[in-house]
Formats: C-alpha cells, structure tokens, sequence
C-alpha cells in the first residue's frame, strides 16, 4: 500500500460571527477587544429570572446565508439548548438548533484543478457564541498544563452561524478552495467581517481517510483550532498523512478531537471532557418558534447582490476574461467592482485586468496601499491601457507612465506627451529615416543581401538610436525588411 | 421503563452532582417513580399530532437589533466568587 491507496474524506464546519450591532438574545454590544465583562447584562449572564429575545437582523443574516448556500429556508424553525458544563458558557447551555436548522440541503461549487466541484452544505443554523477563556499559568495558553482560568463574557451571546458541509471533499487543497470560496460569499453578502484573527470566521475539520474503491468510511479525526485558511490546509494535510501511515502500520484512528499546534507543525489530541458529549438537547421554552413567511423569504432573496460564481462567469462572457483571471478580480468584491467600471472605459478590458492583476497589484503589494488609498481613479488606468493598446509607446516606456500614475496620480497622455515618449509611427517618418542609415551603411546592406540577414538588428538598432528611441520598432523592422528585400 | 443505579450515576454525572452510594439508591427509586408516572402519557395514540416546539402559540417574537446598556464590569462581576483583572477566576478545567 502507498499514500496514493488512500483517500481522505474531509467535512467542514465554520462558525461566522454575524455583524449584528447586538447580542443574539440581548442588546449588548458586539464590539471587538472591548475591555473584559463590559458588554454583558443579566441575559447573557444567564441569571434567573431574564428572557432572552431574538434579535430580528441575527434572523435576516442567517437566511441570507443560507439562500447564498442554495439551500432550503425552514418554513418552521425553532432554537434549543444543548446543555453542557464549561466556564465559558455561563448558563451551561448553548442556545443552538437542534432537529429544525434554519438553513438545510444546500450547496457551494468550487474550483479544482479538475473543474468545478459541487460540495454539499448539510445546514446553516443559527446559534450564540461563548464567552472566551485565557488560562493562566503553566505553559502559556495551554489549557491542559494551566493553573486556573480567566472569563470573559463579552463574545458570549454573539450570534454564530454555523455551516456545516458534507464529507464531500477529498483533499486538503478542496477544502482550502471551499473555505475561500465560503468566505468570499459571506464577505458578498455583507453578514460578517471573516476577520480570522479576530475569530469571527473560525473552521473545524472532521478528517479521514479510507482505501480508494471503498465505500464505508474510516474513523475520523475532528481538528480544532485552525485559525487561518494556511494553518488549516497545512493542519488536515498533516492529518490525512498522520492518518494512512497509522492504518499502513496495521493501527487505528482513535476517533478523538485534535489540536493544530502551530509551533510544531503537528496536530495534538485534546485533552478535553473526557465523558461521551451528551447534549441533551431539549426546545428552548424561552423563545418563540420561528416561522418565515414566504415573502419575507423572496424579499431577502431579491436583496442578495450578484454572487462571486455569477460575477466570475459574466466577467468571462461579458469582458472576454479567461475564467482564472475573471477569479482573481472577483475574489474581492471592491476589485471587482474597481475592474467593473475600469472596463467601461477603455477599449480593451483585458489589457485592464492585466495591468490591475500586474504591475498595480505587485506595486499596491510592494507599497501596501489599498484600493481606496490609490492617488488615480479607473479613468486614468483605462487612459493608460488606450494608449498602449494604440501602440504610442512601447512596454518599457508603459512601465514608466504606469509609475507615474500610481506614484503621483499623473495623467498617462500628459506623461507621454511631456517626455516625449510618443513612438513615431508615421510610416513617412520612417520611411526617411530607414532610407537614411541604408545610405550611411551600404557594406552593412552588402552583408545582409549576401545572406548575413542577422545583421537587420544592427539597422534597426541605428534607425532607433537615430529616433532618439521614440519610433516604432515593429514599424522600422518591417519597413526595413521590405527595403531590403525589394 | 427500567431506570438503573448507573442511569442515576451517570445523569449525576453530567450535572457535576456528587451522590453517596446511599444516595443513588434513593433517587434512583424516586427517579423510576416519577418517569413511571410520567409514563403513563406514552399510552395516549400521538400518530395524529404535531410535535410541539413551545407551550404558548407564539411565533417570530423579535427585537429590533439596538443596543442597549450593558452592566458596569463592577456589576457583571459582583457575583464572582473569585475575580482577577477584569476577569471571572475559574479552577484548572483539566
């Protein structure tokens, strides 16, 4: 048996924080970094006596979600409790949904080496989020070596949704592209940040691996702690290859929750709860059922903006963009946006997604500017692009008005025409000045019309030299060459 | 239904409960009581009824997402039996 005998069967489940300016249940805050335990109130305390209600936008998020997932939208859903005793959850019990998810049967397309590959999305449910734990002590931030903990409720009662796929993906690289793709929806639709440092997109991965051919599942792994989209693909990398070197061996996957453990490139058992989970769900008697009328339904749907599989493919049809640049411009909906208009304005929008994609993208990188920093707006680019594509300058001189622009927002006709930078291309021009040098070298012309026609870029050399560098050298080769040849 | 000492160690268990050998015993007799009790509702036919999510017929209770005050920190905590820094002091979870 080899590595290749094996394939991995990956599930993934992301929790997104929504960007409510509220609790799911309550009105405090949702304010990132915020000093510890001050957006907190007897609700997301779960101290007796207080009701929780439901916040009306945390709803609205949630089915946008889902009909951008393609999944069905519940006509009756409701929340319940999944009870368990942690120090982050202050009520010891989570409101989540149980067996009426909001959002169900739905799916996301990606794109892999092989094509487009459709992942099943099993539900989008909506869910409170848990107060955040430092353990103090020991090694540091380790909870299993830490001396005592320290509480902080201020994320506890922010509203999650919580997508869950099926174990339809095959690889580490499939569910990188899934991850990217998932964000950059959710990113589209405007229902959270995705700020992965801040946690507010964070990704479980439920891995293993079985032998090709084969039906029936291995035992899984579930990894926790990946928290950027690299971590998580070098994480479930580490894992399908941990995994088939133990079934190689003769041993078994203990089915178990693991850690990515960023220092030393490995994941870790966890050391957690060591009972069976036993949730015991139950209704949450506090809050209502949820009923989605239809039309409330339709109109969240007419609200959605294109989605970036939609974009991708009309930049495709529309601009004449190969399907993989059309990708890199959608993969953020500004640059999108900025390509958009870029494109109506000039006569080739190719050549203005090579320039954005290439020297803007590399001098933004190299300069770290933002789109909304850049000192020139699509006209001037499209300006750029126009009298390239007119041949008035040639690629090195294009370089030089490009740096212009981005450096000082100069306008790329004021540049060309201040350095005289225009390439003749006045076939007359060129004609006198190709006659010219074929006076001043008749044994040059001797050699080449006794076969030594290498020697044509010593002419074209002199014409050029003779122009200062401003006429055009496609022109002056050919011009030459039918001088010569006649 | 049979409800056995281990069911009671076990919920026991799951509610961070700590029972005598004496004490399980006694619950579990008085557990099997009241679920046989309970049980006798498992005798109605339900085939021709919904499942009930919430005891009110109430649906779509919301609030519009504002804010609202939240405590001071000095409130949140007053009824932590330990504090450090801001924060709730809990014992080693592991």
């Amino acid at each position: 048996m080899a590595f290749e005998d094996w394939e991995p069967v990956i599930g993934l489940e992301v929790h997104c924080e929504l960007k409510t300016a509220t609790k799911l249940f309550c009105g405090c805050k949702t304010i990132f970094g915020n000093e510890s335990n001050t957006q907190v109130c007897p609700v997301c305390l779960g101290l007796p006596g207080t009701l929780p209600v439901m916040n009306e936008k945390a709803v609205e998020y949630a089915v946008k979600i889902g009909l951008a997932l393609n999944c069905e939208i519940s006509k009756f859903s409701k929340m319940d409790r999944k009870n368990y005793y942690y120090p982050d959850l202050p009520k010891a019990y989570q409101v989540s949904q149980y067996d009426k998810p909001l959002n169900f049967n739905g799916h996301l397309d990606i794109t892999t080496k092989e094509g487009t590959k459709r992942i099943g999305v099993t539900r989008a449910h909506l869910e409170e989020d848990a107060g955040k734990l430092v353990h103090q002590g020991g090694k540091a931030g380790r909870l299993d070596s830490s001396d005592y903990s320290l509480a902080d409720y201020n994320r506890g009662g922010i509203p999650l949704v919580e997508i869950v796929s099926e174990p339809d993906i095959r690889s580490a690289e499939e569910a990188h592209a899934y991850l990217t793709a998932l964000r950059n929806i959710l990113l589209y639709i405007d229902v959270s940040d995705c700020n992965m440092e801040e946690g507010s997109l964070r990704c479980d991965a439920n891995v293993s691996v079985r032998k090709k051919g084969t039906e029936k599942f291995g035992t899984k792994a579930e990894i926790k702690n990946m928290n950027s989209f690299k971590f998580a693909k070098q994480a479930m990398e580490y894992e399908i290859k941990r995994q088939i070197a133990l079934l190689e061996k003769g041993e078994k996957v203990i089915q178990e929750s693991r850690l990515w453990d960023v220092t030393e490139n490995k994941t870790k058992p966890m050391r957690s709860k060591e009972e069976a989970h036993d949730y015991r769900y139950f209704p949450e008697p506090d809050l209502s059922p949820i009923v989605l009328p239809e039309d409330y339904v339709q109109k969240i749907k007419a609200s959605l903006p294109e989605l970036p599989a939609a974009k991708q493919a009309r930049f495709v049809a529309e601009y004449g963009l190969t399907a993989y640049d059309a990708g890199v411009l959608t993969a953020d909906q500004e640059l999108a946006h900025w390509f958009e208009v870029g494109a109506k304005l000039t006569k080739s929008p190719k050549g203005f997604a090579n320039w954005m994609m290439g020297d803007m993208a590399a001098q933004m990188k190299e300069q770290e500017k933002e789109l909304k920093d850049l000192k020139f707006d699509q006209k001037k680019l499209a300006e750029l692009v126009d009298i390239i594509e007119a041949g008035t300058i040639n690629s090195k001189q294009a370089k030089e008005v490009f740096l212009e622009l981005f450096n000082n927002g100069a306008s790329p006709a004021e540049v060309v025409k201040s350095k005289g930078m225009a390439q003749v291309s006045d076939p007359k021009a060129i004609e006198a000045a190709v006659d010219k040098i074929l006076a001043e070298n008749p044994n040059v012309v001797a050699d080449y019309k006794g076969g030594k026609q290498g020697v044509i870029g010593f002419l074209v050399g002199k014409v050029m030299a003779a122009s200062q560098g401003k006429a055009n050298p496609k022109m002056v080769n050919e011009v030459l060459k039918k001088k010569l040849d006649a | 239904m049979a409800l056995s000492e281990k069911d009671v160690q076990y919920v026991a268990k799951l509610s961070r409960l700590e029972v005598t050998d004496q004490e399980v015993a006694k619950y579990t007799q008085q557990l099997a009581n009241i679920l046989g009790y309970v049980e006798q509702l498992s005798k109605l036919d339900t085939s021709k009824v919904e499942p009930m999510a919430h005891v009110l017929d109430m649906k779509n209770v919301f609030r519009p997402d504002q804010p609202a005050p939240s405590l001071t920190q000095k409130e949140v905590l007053s009824n932590g039996p330990e504090i450090q820094s801001g924060h709730f002091k809990v014992p080693k979870i592991m």
